[in-house]
């Protein structure tokens, strides 16, 4: 059992991702998540607006449903298949991180300076948290998938677009932590 | 009650998600800093296994669970749409310290504000709808 409560090595989680993967394309879908954030535009009547939300979304159920598992199983991990809640972080990253004022590096999931209740109502953290999804949404639907879709599945697949994404992806990354995150929080 | 199933893949994925720590901000931070191979580790070994059933999806050896060849879908053709999305998908990614699938798992773990993110997130694919036409290819 103790080996379930601590965090799970790399070589253990990466192949049961491949499993995850496995699963869906062997009841008959394909592995990816970003085209849920359209179906939920669906269902929130963005169809009266544009002709690109009229689908339906009844056909896509079966996504909604592998989302509610996801809050259901993010629950259950984090209050009863953990126990400690401490990542363990390069020393590097944590100094770097005190320098740019997150504290106590790596003893929660996220910081505390981004995802706390009260950094939502300020407007630095609220513009903060609504510019990172608005980029997330935009993006991956523009890139046609995300890190399920595009990095596991189409890599996997030996997608030429796919490879071309992930490029994306890291020069989006690397640019925000190096150039921009020492403006934003320093 | 056909999809039951895939409410329990997501329970199981929610949980793989946590307990790699690839959920974590800290983790996302730390990969783009290259300061480990943690993240690496997840991905990189996700894609080789995945790549050994693709192999078999391909060639016939497994099959759906109705007995059919299973076919992987061609992803979007379109080189600036898939560089330019990506790259715009990174910043985000970066910043959140999550992709689409963490931000459900993290509502899980009670961090509220991520709701912000995911509303967000609603509306910059509601933004690409609306403009999908316009955009290059």
């Amino acid at each position: 059992m103790d080996i379930i409560l601590q965090p799970w090595p790399w070589y253990i989680s990466g192949p049961l991702i491949a499993f995850v993967l496995f699963l869906f394309f062997y009841f008959g879908k394909s592995f990816g998540v970003s085209t849920n954030l359209e179906t939920m535009c669906t269902i929130a009547g963005a169809g009266k607006v544009s002709d690109y939300f009229k689908k339906d979304w009844k056909e896509r159920d079966w996504s909604l449903v592998f989302l509610l598992g996801l809050i259901i199983g993010g629950f259950i991990a984090i209050n009863y298949l953990s126990a400690t809640t401490n990542i363990d972080l390069s020393s590097k990253t944590v100094q770097e991180l005190a320098d740019l004022g997150f504290t106590n590096a790596g003893t929660s999931f996220v910081p505390n300076e981004i995802f706390s209740i009260e950094n939502m109502f300020t407007l630095k953290g609220f513009s903060i948290l609504s510019i990172a999804g608005i980029l997330i949404g935009f993006g991956t639907r523009y890139a046609g998938g995300c890190t399920s879709g595009h990095a596991i599945t189409g890599l996997s697949s030996l997608q030429l677009p796919s490879l071309v994404a992930v490029i994306g992806f890291f020069i989006g990354g690397l640019v925000m932590t190096w150039v921009l995150f020492p403006l934003i929080f320093g | 009650m056909k999809n039951i199933k895939f409410l329990v893949i997501g329970v199981f994925f929610g949980i793989i998600m946590t307990k790699s720590e690839a959920i974590s901000w800290y983790r996302i931070y730390e990969m783009f800093k290259f300061q480990s191979f943690h993240m690496y580790g997840i991905i990189g070994s996700a894609v080789a296994i995945s790549m050994i059933f693709m192999y078999f999806f391909k060639n016939g050896a497994i099959k759906d669970y109705l007995g059919n060849k299973i076919n992987v879908k061609d992803k979007k053709k379109g080189f600036i749409r898939t560089l330019v999305g990506g790259t715009i998908f990174g910043l985000g990614w970066a910043l959140a310290g999550a992709c689409p699938a963490p931000i459900f798992v993290l509502i899980g773990h009670s961090i509220f504000p991520i709701i912000i993110v995911l509303l967000g997130a609603m509306l910059g694919a509601f933004i690409y709808g609306l403009l999908s036409k316009k955009l290059p290819n």
